[in-house]
């Protein structure tokens, strides 16, 4: 009731957030909301500003920041608190692929009638969407970028041209490596980080087989049959074969590559755009030394970035204060959250809420990013936004394969093979 | 008092104890909700395709999908590997390191006690020390083999070097508690023995291999089954340091086992944990099976 008639009133006034705030929140004594954030440096930074922001509007609402680790331990605390009934009211965990795993119908609040709904733009609901077609989430940051980060310095001292096909990226990193510097940086000991040749060329392998996605879901078509999917393996053996990579890139960590990076120890790093948040918090003085480029693929004509949507908050069924958790998702549904967003850590990518804006200077890396997302037809939602489809195992598969222990053939196979037990697990048709 | 023995005797012709059944009701429910529970949801819930949520039966499946993973094999020799290498290596040191240890070398106390230190130690400390140490390029290790003009190798992320990196690592920090126990058995060793090969002219190496390690077999039988069965199970070490990896080129069973559960293949994990457990029944039974018969001719 109280619901239906927020909502009517949100359809009139403008300021949503206030008035909601106004005819739920003065009846009520201070609850306490717990919230649950990946222990990310740019996460945890978010988090705690848009609690103080929130706190600061509603002061008979407090929220307690809990942190958990990222990647596959992550998921794990997650799937185990949800399902043993000790989740924190709120939560932020993917979207997408591993969205579909939590079961969101069952352990998640439907947030499909909340007025700000109206505000996500429709790419992000789509990765927050159940089987029930309700949503589910609201987007914790700013999407990213998958591709090269680059050292503009380099760039400029050797007269280098950012490169719309792979073989110009091949010639640019041997050039650095002829001026004595990594022309290719990869960070194995962050295993994660080794996917993006695969991941981040999904661009390029839609734009050669655009209904890739659908006959991956179903089982149709498999990567290590499919040459334009193959390349991204390839990608990864090609630039260990030609020894473009860093002395350390075996025992190399994120935080290592990107201070290679950002010093102009060496020119490429392939990452997500989140990446250059970590460049702003340790070497502010580089921030714009770092620049960004969509992964290229076979051909300069079709050049365009893999997309990465943020993670998203999300609201436990077993919460006993729905109401003001719902309330928290909705101030981070809402400009000022994209402000708290960008006054905790600077801005990162565009925003996926209507009316959000980046400051007047963003970092040189997002400055490129934003260009993509202007055009038409340069942008492609990464794989696992488009297919629940992922494999566990691709980080383990691609450190092989990108340091020349195993073949990209066989590694493609062995992802094939990884799916599949996910999707079985899924109990998606055709497998 | 009489009429109660006498009623009590009377009542039953079995030997009855004098306490009652009841007794055993607070183990044996502990026992059973902390063991046998488990153990039957875990046989049950190895036959279904499980995500905590809900499970849908599914038979011998995940036996099969087990049996089939590409890196379980891989994971199956490298514990062979690495439970062999592990306990072979204590069983020379140790015993090398407690003759020393029981002679009349300097400082013997304090040698003692920096040998048996690092087993003191948390793995987990342990493993992240090494591999900053290990570090291909700002690691100790190969600082030091760099100063002296030696370019060393990538410890922890070459494929066929990196299992053996984590095994000295482990040897490293278990040698102690084998050094221990053979200088338990060391010390044990009448010292008639070799007052009287004194006499008759042995050298110092006759002394050790006919007298010292036929009569320390009881420890070296201790010595190999502790730290076998220790290398089989081995994971936090393994864990600490690489995660399995470069890729799967440490992958050991526990650890396999382990990245199926992170990746939420509940089912599937829970039958890897089955098959576990059979086959470290099948290996330590007949192993301690065959020790037991040796000690008792001993």
């Amino acid at each position: 009731m109280t619901l239906r008639l927020t909502r009517r009133v949100t359809l009139i006034g403008a300021g949503a957030l206030m008035l909601s705030t106004a005819l739920v929140g003065a009846a009520q004594a201070e609850t306490t909301l717990t919230f649950l954030v990946d222990n990310a440096d740019a996460s945890v930074a978010w988090a705690q500003q848009l609690v103080t922001d929130f706190e600061a509007k509603n002061p008979d609402i407090k929220i307690s920041i809990e942190t958990r680790p990222g990647g596959t331990d992550g998921d794990n605390i997650v799937k185990t608190r949800l399902a043993t009934g000790e989740m924190t009211d709120i939560f932020n965990y993917n979207a997408g692929s591993l969205f579909q795993a939590i079961n969101p119908v069952q352990n998640l609040v439907d947030l499909n009638a909340e007025p700000w709904e109206a505000d996500v733009l429709d790419s992000f609901k789509s990765v927050v969407t159940a089987p029930d077609g309700h949503v589910y989430g609201a987007p914790f940051g700013a999407a990213m970028g998958g591709g090269v980060l680059y050292n503009k310095k380099i760039y400029a001292d050797l007269g280098l041209q950012v490169p719309k096909d792979w073989a110009t990226f091949m010639a640019n990193s041997e050039k650095v490596k002829a001026a004595g510097k990594t022309g290719v940086i990869q960070s194995f000991a962050d295993s994660w980080t080794a996917q993006l040749f695969v991941l981040g060329d999904y661009f390029n392998v839609q734009a050669a087989i655009p209904d890739f996605a659908a006959q991956y879901t179903a089982n149709k078509i498999k990567i290590a049959d499919t040459p334009a999917a193959l390349r991204g393996f390839q990608h990864g053996k090609e630039v260990f074969d030609a020894g473009l990579l860093n002395a350390d890139a075996s025992a190399a960590t994120l935080d290592d590559a990107l201070r290679q990076l950002a010093t102009g120890e060496g020119a490429h790093y392939p990452m997500l755009t989140f990446a250059i948040s970590n460049i702003q918090a340790n070497y502010p003085d580089n921030l714009n030394d770092v620049g960004f480029f969509a992964l290229p693929g076979d051909k300069a004509s079709s050049n365009g970035v893999t997309v990465w949507m943020p993670s998203a908050v999300y609201i436990a069924k077993t919460s006993k204060h729905q109401d003001e958790a719902k309330k928290f998702v909705a101030f981070l549904a809402s400009v000022p959250g994209c402000d708290a967003i960008t006054k905790a850590n600077g801005a990162t990518g565009p925003y996926l809420i209507k009316g959000c804006t980046l400051p007047a200077t963003v970092p040189a890396g997002v400055a490129d990013l934003l260009p993509y997302f202007q055009s038409n037809g340069t942008t492609a939602p990464a794989l696992e936004f488009v297919s629940p489809v992922k494999g566990p195992n691709l980080s383990q598969i691609t450190v092989e394969v990108n340091s020349g222990i195993r073949s990209p053939e066989d590694g493609a196979a062995l992802y094939d093979e990884d799916v599949k037990k996910q999707a079985q697990q899924l109990g998606l048709p055709g497998w | 008092m009489t009429d109660r023995l006498n009623a009590a005797s009377a009542a039953s012709q079995r030997v009855r104890s004098p306490y009652s059944n009841w007794f055993y009701l607070p183990a044996a429910i502990i026992f059973g909700t902390l063991f046998l529970l488990p153990t039957a949801a875990s046989l049950f819930f190895s036959l279904t395709r499980w995500t905590l949520f809900d499970y849908e039966f599914i038979g011998l499946a995940n036996f099969v999908q087990f049996f089939q993973e590409p890196f379980l094999v891989k994971g199956l020799i490298n514990t062979l590997i690495y439970g062999v290498a592990t306990s072979g290596l204590k069983v020379v040191l140790g015993l090398l390191i407690a003759v020393l240890l029981t002679s009349d070398v300097v400082a013997r106390g304090y040698l003692r006690s920096v040998v048996f230190f690092p087993v003191l130690v948390s793995t987990v400390g342990v493993g992240i020390t090494f591999t900053v140490m290990m570090h291909p390029t700002q690691g100790v290790i190969n600082e030091t083999l760099h100063f002296f003009g030696i370019k060393g190798p990538q410890w922890l992320s070459d494929p066929w070097l990196v299992l053996l990196s984590i095994a000295f690592v482990d040897v490293w920090k278990g040698v102690g508690l084998a050094t221990v126990i053979y200088m338990a058995g060391i010390v044990s060793i009448p010292q008639d023995f070799y007052e009287a090969s004194t006499i008759d002219g042995a050298t110092g190496w006759q002394k050790f291999w006919n007298i010292t390690l036929p009569l320390v077999r009881p420890a070296t039988v201790t010595v190999v089954l502790l730290s076998l069965i220790g290398g089989l199970r081995s994971f936090d070490l393994i864990w600490a340091m690489t995660k399995g990896g470069p890729g799967f080129t440490s992958d050991v069973l526990a650890s396999v086992v382990y990245k199926q559960y992170q990746a939420g293949f509940y089912g599937l994990s829970t039958a890897g944990n089955v098959v576990l457990f059979v086959l470290v029944g099948l290996i330590a039974v007949p192993l301690s099976i065959f020790f037991n018969r040796r000690e008792i001719a001993l």
